[in-house]
């Protein structure tokens, strides 16, 4: 098989490549995902928080994905699915494996990498004690709960205070587990001070600062762990060790681009990032191997991902089509979020990526908002914070269905909500969209569909 | 009625009952755990020692030299990985040239083919990594690596494949000698019955001992802990590096595993409880420390996982193999040079229990080839693909690290020994074994094992017993 263009991992990264490429114009394309369905990580995040900056509205994963997937499919552009990448030579020949044509290989004329990260586990950490069952990296437990829909933990602990052991710790509260702790190393969280609020404030989780686990315990199922504080060179302080029992610990301590395949393609790597050298263009080291996303280095933000597919997707049919590479306009500014716990204090409006400080005096006066929406922002959150409740709803056939609520409603009717929503069994096809339970716990909100399964 | 019942399904138990299959049909392995190769021989080095350490005329001496003369052949029928990567005990000081002289000297008793004490240039030709201050070595051309797990897995599958029988979570807690036979009971109350039996079980083989009134042995826990680091790491050393053994123990070693990971350890800690299998920072410090001996560029960063294995010491300077008793034979306090002696251990216990009267005219149908089993990456992509035209779980990856496919999975669910859970996959395939160690595999590999045995997904384990990994469904 010949293609003029391979993109390796159908995530947004990989997406947003192929939908570049065909709109400058090359056609031969193919996008390979292992993955039973486009969309890369995003499935699993059902939580809201993206596409902010690039379709500047608050999506869940699963809807930006949907996106994305959709502008592929209406492109009429190939991808193959339950398909994987295992091998690429210098000289750009893919070798990939599936159910229907066994192991086969593509010449292409341009590759582009979109392999996306992989977590750190407890091998990497070190972490001395038993090995029971019950030890997850936090996207592994995320993707137990919202994929196939069984509850990881009862009692959990999270190291890591990273947004993705932030999100889940909020998940876990929302499906009954009680998060007894969050671990972080540092002396500040590395996660959005966003997700600080609405994670663990919310739900009165403690975050414990300059705490790490210094022993696993149980022998079959987690039955506690050791606890200790450390000091600014991150050796234990004597005598602050800590018991906390717990039937999980959940790590979410960074992740690493998932290069296996890049190295194996002999592609210059950045020992710092992990991820291969790459040019303005997004070409890496071997000519007509291009990279973006997460596989080049982690990125907080799916928008950004995007943004780095479209460069190069287009850089690559540039290459394929022997066009000057065209000039790179990077769309929106690339303004980092708050993070941590130092920038609480004050409401930190969550409406857009700005995320002001908002600071309201005893007379009532506000100030720190760089827009009107900011006084209602924090008016409201005085008064009584909203969230949009995103969680999972049954299927028939044990598919789990991502749902949110379709305007924010009170951190204090989330209960409720819940329990409705737990107690349904949808029957397949649902489309991104659909309203699932109207004005669910009496909110005025609607429960929507947040994507489509089922033919 | 069994004709014989071997306890314990480590490597000792499960190549004395296929040894014994040659022979007879009616052979038993009792297991208290969910899985085999659950104790020592699923945590150790994994090195087929030359046999230059054991004092001359020990047991160990005798059937370590035998038994790894042995273990090459043997491999290939049970296809199980095996490499002669040769192994190099190095110094660094005249005091240890003398000490090399000493090993060899023992080693050429013993019948050690090949041996030779080289300079530290020399060694350094072998292995470029090896530290400076390294300045003389003996060779040991003989040495080699094998699987551990699967070499006591796929004993038992072929013993199995002959007629053995299995009892997983079968703990032997009372052993009643009927004169004829032993009523042999678990710690559930269940009951089996067998004219001979063979005492097999590891750190527990004094306990044992102890149900039929032998007490002249004890056991006792001795801890070792390890690093495992990432296959890309294999650079670092080919072949097994020992230090020349000084008052404080033998050291740790550094080596090359079938797989081409690298395994740095092991530790050595005598424990009270024989069951705790913890790794401990000042353990797993020790071995970074002592590491260092050897190579002053180890990439920590790419440790993938670290792990316990527990020795059965024996209080007896050897192993133990006797017949205390009328029909009954201990395999006991068999620590290292155990794995290596293991064919040879077989071929003795089962000589002793033909004099006491178990059958001795080999089977004629008796096949000695493992059944299935064949490394599916081992195949040529056309062979690859013509199985996954019967079979396509063939092509469907599963565990992305050791490119695991659903079909390899399948087949340990269904070939003997079958898995029953998570880590038992994990012995059979190595999916979860790579770097991610299993983050990305489990929930599918859960997901496979559910659908094989048709239990629901929250019954799947990591290893039996109470280790669920998951708590219900959420909803409904
Ligand atoms: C828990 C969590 C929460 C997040 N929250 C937010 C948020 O609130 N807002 C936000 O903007 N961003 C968020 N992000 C970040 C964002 O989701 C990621 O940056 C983005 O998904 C990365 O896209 P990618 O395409 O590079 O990688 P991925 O999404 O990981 O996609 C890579 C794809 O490649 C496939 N693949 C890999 N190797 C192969 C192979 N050999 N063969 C075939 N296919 C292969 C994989 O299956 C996968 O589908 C979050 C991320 C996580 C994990
Ligand atoms: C850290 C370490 C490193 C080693 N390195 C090497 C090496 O490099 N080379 C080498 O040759 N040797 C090495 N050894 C030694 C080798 O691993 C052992 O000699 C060998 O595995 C012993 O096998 P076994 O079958 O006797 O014991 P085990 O594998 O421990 O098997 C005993 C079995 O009996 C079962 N059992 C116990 N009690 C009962 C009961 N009451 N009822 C039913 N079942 C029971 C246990 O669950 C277990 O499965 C090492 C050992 C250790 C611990």
């Amino acid at each position: 098989m010949e293609k003029d263009l391979v993109i390796i991992g159908g995530g947004p990264a990989g997406m947003a490549a192929a939908v570049a490429a065909r709109e400058r114009g090359l056609k031969d394309i193919l996008i390979i995902e292992r993955d039973d369905r486009l969309g890369g990580i995003l499935r699993q995040c059902i939580h809201n928080g993206f596409g902010l900056h690039r379709f500047k509205e608050e999506l869940t994963g699963p809807e930006y994905g949907e996106r994305y997937e959709t502008m592929v499919k209406d492109m009429d552009i190939d991808y193959m699915v339950n398909t994987m990448v295992i091998d690429l030579s210098e000289d750009k020949v893919v070798t990939a494996v599936n159910k229907e044509k066994g192991f086969f290989n593509i010449r292409a004329k341009s590759v582009v990498l979109a392999m996306g990260c992989r977590e750190k586990n407890r091998g990497a950490l070190a972490i001395p004690g038993e090995r029971p069952a019950g030890v997850y990296s936090a996207g592994t437990a995320q993707k137990i709960v919202n994929i196939k829909g069984y509850l990881a933990g009862k009692e959990v602990v999270i190291l890591g205070s990273g947004d993705i052991g932030l999100i889940m710790a909020r998940r876990m509260t929302l499906e009954g587990a009680k998060v007894k702790a969050v671990l972080e190393i540092m002396e500040d969280s590395g996660g959005l001070t966003r997700n600080i609020v609405q994670c663990l404030n919310d739900f009165d989780i403690p975050l414990k600062l300059r705490h790490t686990v210094k022993e696993i315990h149980g022998r079959e199922r987690v039955t506690g762990v050791t606890t200790v504080q450390v000091d600014e060179n991150f050796k234990p302080v004597p005598n602050t060790e800590e018991y906390i029992s717990c039937d999980t610990l959940m790590l979410s301590v960074g992740l690493i681009p998932e290069n296996e395949l890049s190295k194996k393609a002999g592609i210059e790597m950045n020992p710092k990032t992990r991820g291969p050298v790459i040019s303005d263009y997004k070409e890496t080291s071997v000519r007509g191997i291009f990279a973006c996303g997460n596989v080049v280095k982690v990125h907080e933000l799916v928008d950004f991902v995007s943004q780095e597919g479209e460069i190069a997707g287009r850089g690559a049919a540039d290459f394929v089509m022997g066009n000057q590479p065209s000039e790179i306009k990077v769309k929106g500014s690339q303004n980092e979020q708050k993070k941590g716990v130092k920038n609480l204090g004050g409401i930190i409006c969550t409406i857009c990526p700005n995320g002001c400080k908002i600071q309201v005096a005893g007379d009532g006066t506000i100030s720190g908002n760089l827009c009107k929406r900011g006084v209602e922002y924090a008016l409201q959150e005085m008064k009584e914070p909203l969230r949009t409740l995103t969680s999972v709803v049954n299927t028939e056939d044990g598919l789990m269905v991502p749902v949110k609520t379709d305007k924010p409603i009170s951190l204090k009717s989330m209960k409720k909500a819940m329990e409705e929503l737990n107690s349904l069994t949808l029957v397949l096809p649902i489309r991104l969209g659909d309203i699932i339970i109207k004005d669910i716990g009496e909110t005025g909100a609607n429960l929507v569909a947040t994507a489509s399964l089922g033919d | 009625m069994y004709k014989i019942a071997v306890i314990g399904g480590g490597v000792i138990g499960g190549m004395v009952a296929r040894q014994l299959t040659k022979y007879e049909k009616s052979v038993l392995i009792l297991e208290k755990e969910g899985d085999v190769a659950m104790g020592q021989s699923k945590a150790n080095s994994g090195i087929v020692h030359g046999g230059y350490d054991p004092k001359p005329n020990s047991l160990k001496a005798i059937l370590n030299v035998k038994g790894s003369k042995m273990m090459e052949n043997l491999c290939k029928d049970l296809k199980v990985k095996y490499r002669k990567n040769g192994t190099m005990v190095v110094g660094f000081t005249e005091e240890d040239v003398t000490q090399l002289k000493v090993l060899k000297e023992r080693g050429d008793l013993n019948g050690v083919e090949g041996l030779e004490i080289i300079s530290g240039e020399e060694a350094r030709l072998k292995e470029p990594n090896l530290d400076e201050t390294v300045s003389c070595a003996l060779y040991v051309p003989s040495g080699a690596i094998v699987c551990p797990y699967e070499l006591t897995i796929h004993s038992i599958g072929n013993a199995m494949d002959n007629g053995a029988e299995l009892k997983l979570n079968f703990q032997v807690d009372k052993i009643e000698n009927k004169g004829k036979y032993f009523l042999i009971t678990s710690s559930k109350g269940d009951v089996v019955e067998a004219e001979y039996i063979v005492n097999a079980a590891g750190i527990h083989s004094d306990e044992i001992a102890h149900l039929i009134g032998d007490r002249s042995f004890n056991i006792t826990g001795r801890r070792g802990e390890y690093f495992l680091l990432d296959k890309e790491t294999g650079d670092l050393v080919d072949m097994t590096i020992f230090r020349v053994p000084t008052k404080m123990g033998k050291g740790v070693l550094a080596t090359k595993t079938v797989d081409g990971n690298i395994l740095l350890g092991p530790t050595s800690e005598d424990i009270e409880d024989k069951e705790n299998k913890e790794t401990s920072a000042q353990g797993l410090g020790l071995v970074r420390e002592r590491e260092r001996e050897f190579f002053k560029n180890i990439p920590w960063d790419k440790v993938i996982t670290q792990f316990t294995g527990v020795r059965a010491h024996g209080d007896q300077g050897d192993f133990i193999i006797n017949s205390p008793m009328e029909r009954f034979v201990n395999a006991a306090g068999i620590e290292s040079p155990g794995l290596s002696s293991a064919p040879a251990i077989a071929e003795m216990v089962v000589e002793m229990l033909m004099d006491m009267g178990v059958n001795s005219e080999a089977r004629a149908d008796f096949d000695p080839i493992k059944k299935g089993g064949t490394n599916f990456k081992d195949l040529s992509m056309e062979e690859k693909n013509a199985l996954i035209q019967e079979d396509d779980t063939y092509g469907r990856v599963i565990c992305r690290c050791e490119e695991v496919t659903e079909g390899e999975i399948r087949r340990a669910l269904r070939e003997n020994p079958p898995a029953r859970d998570v880590d038992g996959i994990k012995r059979r395939t190595r999916s979860g074994m790579g770097r991610c160690q299993g983050g990305f595999c489990m929930p599918n590999v859960a997901e496979i094992i559910a659908d094989e045995l048709g239990i629901s997904y929250d019954e799947v384990t990591k290893m039996g017993g109470n280790s669920k990994y998951t708590f219900g469904r959420i909803k409904g």
